[in-house]
């Protein structure tokens, strides 16, 4: 059938399994961010010793709907005297980038010898940070447009703590990319299923050394001399990373753009209806990239030990994509489960961590690794 | 005279927010998993769960109207309860029993008797002033209506509210 083999040709496979594969996932993904405002309100309450919602559905699982269906119904006011243009793209500029940066993960191994990522680009993490960090701009432009005192102060906050944690931030990572060799993110992935997860190397395919066993299916377990040194640095970088990572989704001990209680909601106060959803389904988009960004670069991505990768068949290619969603909920639980924990921190404090103990700490966790590097290859 | 506050020397790991930082998650994370585990007592869900069987005898809820066992109204419209009402939400119109009536003898029944639930305070004191123990206070504390005129119990809505009560002093059945 001529029909048929035009649609297996390169580039139109190309075209309409990527189409396919941006839909899925951007339904996915959206639907995963209606129900983490259904999971940040139900931990909260368990935390606090509280039902949380159950009123709409079992377990209030209808919830995200409800809330969607009332905000889609309020008037969409605009206060006098705020510049309109910007007030209007505000939200979309804080909400894009974050979808943005689902472009360039690797969420599956493949599947029908199709790779599961939608752009498998080389320099994947600059996109990363490229993109996300354009999330500021809508911050910044709600709190400046809006004409009013709080949000003015939640968009100078926004700004100050964007330039305090975004060189930590990305020299937090750049450790991986010595020892990976590699920018693009499914070749990251490809090196944690060789030689173990950035946080846990714990199995490995090649090398050897400490405490190895060998099962009958012939995959090894144990410690890697090379890579338990390595482990080190790997460490510190995570942890960075992570902070930084709290700060650039404004998740709590740094979400000082928003501080309810000293801002009145900050850079969204003057925004009502779907607008300020869009702000408020942002942060959360912009959450759950920045776990699959954590996921990706540090958890193993769709590995998991001793299960094969896509080629195996398309049950497996299956199993990695679950593993990769379950790894970032399990990630967003961490962002919820520290926001319900922590206090706010002060505004000086955050700047006095950026500039003065992360942005060091990743400086020299750079050479720290170099080090490491230099003496395993001599 | 100004005293200095020593502050507490903190070590390098206290300074570095980790052991605090682990200790409040390790505090949360347990209320977690108490409540996932169903350990945690939590509010009253209240419109499927109610207070009703642990609500005293002595509850001052809405008051009302009752009937005798014989299916007789009690009220003999004698407006004591009108009168004595503090918000004066209580509206009687008194009328003569017909001649032929049973209890005619009693002279007066109440044609109409209207309580205004907006104004009701629950204080009680329509109860305490009745002579003849026709209207009580009863349980039912949750009132409510979407118009003001619903918010009025009615004659009817009163007896509905208030039933049949047994053993109550029936003082005017001798002088027939």
């Amino acid at each position: 059938m001529p029909s048929l083999d035009l649609f297996f040709q390169p580039e139109i496979f190309l075209v309409w399994t990527a189409t396919l594969k941006t839909v899925v996932i951007l339904g996915l993904v959206l639907t995963m961010v209606a129900y983490s405002v259904w999971a940040e309100r139900k931990v909260s309450a368990f935390i606090q010793d509280r039902v949380g919602p159950n009123r709409v559905g079992w377990a209030g699982l209808i919830q995200p709907i409800a809330d969607g269906v009332k905000l889609l119904l309020k008037e969409n006011f605009v206060p006098g005297g705020v510049n309109k243009f910007f007030f209007s793209i505000a939200p979309s500029l804080a909400m894009i980038p974050a979808i943005l940066v689902l472009a360039v993960l690797p969420f599956g191994s493949s599947l029908f010898s199709v790779p599961m990522v939608i752009a498998n680009l080389d320099i994947g993490v600059l996109w990363v940070f490229a993109v996300s960090s354009l999330g500021v701009y809508g911050i910044v432009l709600a709190g400046w447009a809006s004409n009013s005192k709080y949000p003015f102060l939640g968009g100078i906050r926004s700004s100050s703590q964007m330039i305090s944690y975004e060189l930590s931030l990305g020299l937090s990572v750049v450790p991986i990319f010595m020892i990976t060799g590699t920018l693009n993110l499914g070749e990251i992935v490809q090196y944690q299923v060789d030689h173990g997860w950035m946080v846990f190397p714990a199995w490995f395919q090649s090398g050897g050394g400490l405490l190895e066993v060998t099962t009958k299916s012939g995959s090894r377990f144990g410690f890697d001399l090379e890579q338990t040194l390595l482990w080190i640095p790997m460490m510190i970088s995570f942890v960075i990373f992570i902070i930084a990572m709290f700060a650039e989704t404004n998740r709590m001990p740094f979400d000082l753009p928003e501080a309810e209680q000293e801002l009145i909601g900050g850079y969204h106060t003057e925004y009502s209806s779907m607008r300020f959803a869009l702000f408020f389904l942002g942060e959360y988009a912009a959450m759950i990239a920045g776990a699959g960004v954590i996921v990706t670069l540090f958890l193993g991505g769709w590995s998991l030990p001793f299960i094969p990768d896509g080629s195996q068949g398309w049950f497996w290619g299956l199993v990695n994509i679950g593993t990769f969603f379950a790894k970032v909920a399990a990630v967003i639980f961490f962002f919820l489960w520290v926001r319900w924990t922590l206090p706010r921190f002060r505004f000086d404090q955050l700047m006095h961590l950026g500039w003065y103990v992360f942005f060091e700490v990743a400086l020299v966790n750079i050479f720290l690794t170099a080090g490491l590097l230099a003496y395993l290859q001599s | 005279m100004a005293t200095t506050v020593q502050r507490p020397k903190l070590s390098l790991l206290e300074r570095s927010y980790f052991p605090a930082i682990l200790g409040g998650l390790w505090i949360t994370l347990q209320h977690f998993i108490k409540m996932l585990l169903g350990q945690t007592k939590v509010t009253m869900q209240y419109p499927e769960q109610k207070w009703d069987s642990a609500m005293p005898e002595w509850y001052r809820g809405a008051p009302t109207l009752v009937k005798d066992e014989h299916d007789r109204e009690r009220c003999v419209a004698c407006q004591l309860c009108e009168f004595i009402c503090p918000p004066r939400a209580i509206a009687i119109k008194p009328a003569e029993l017909p001649a032929d009536d049973q209890w005619s003898k009693v002279e007066k029944y109440p044609e109409k008797f209207d309580i205004d639930m907006i104004r009701c305070i629950y204080c009680g004191l329509c109860e305490e002033v009745c002579p003849e123990q026709a209207i009580f206070l009863r349980k039912d504390y949750s009132i409510t209506g979407l118009t003001r005129a619903e918010m009025v119990h009615d004659k009817e809505k009163l007896y509905e509210l208030g039933g049949v009560r047994n053993g109550l002093v029936h003082k005017w059945n001798e002088k027939k």
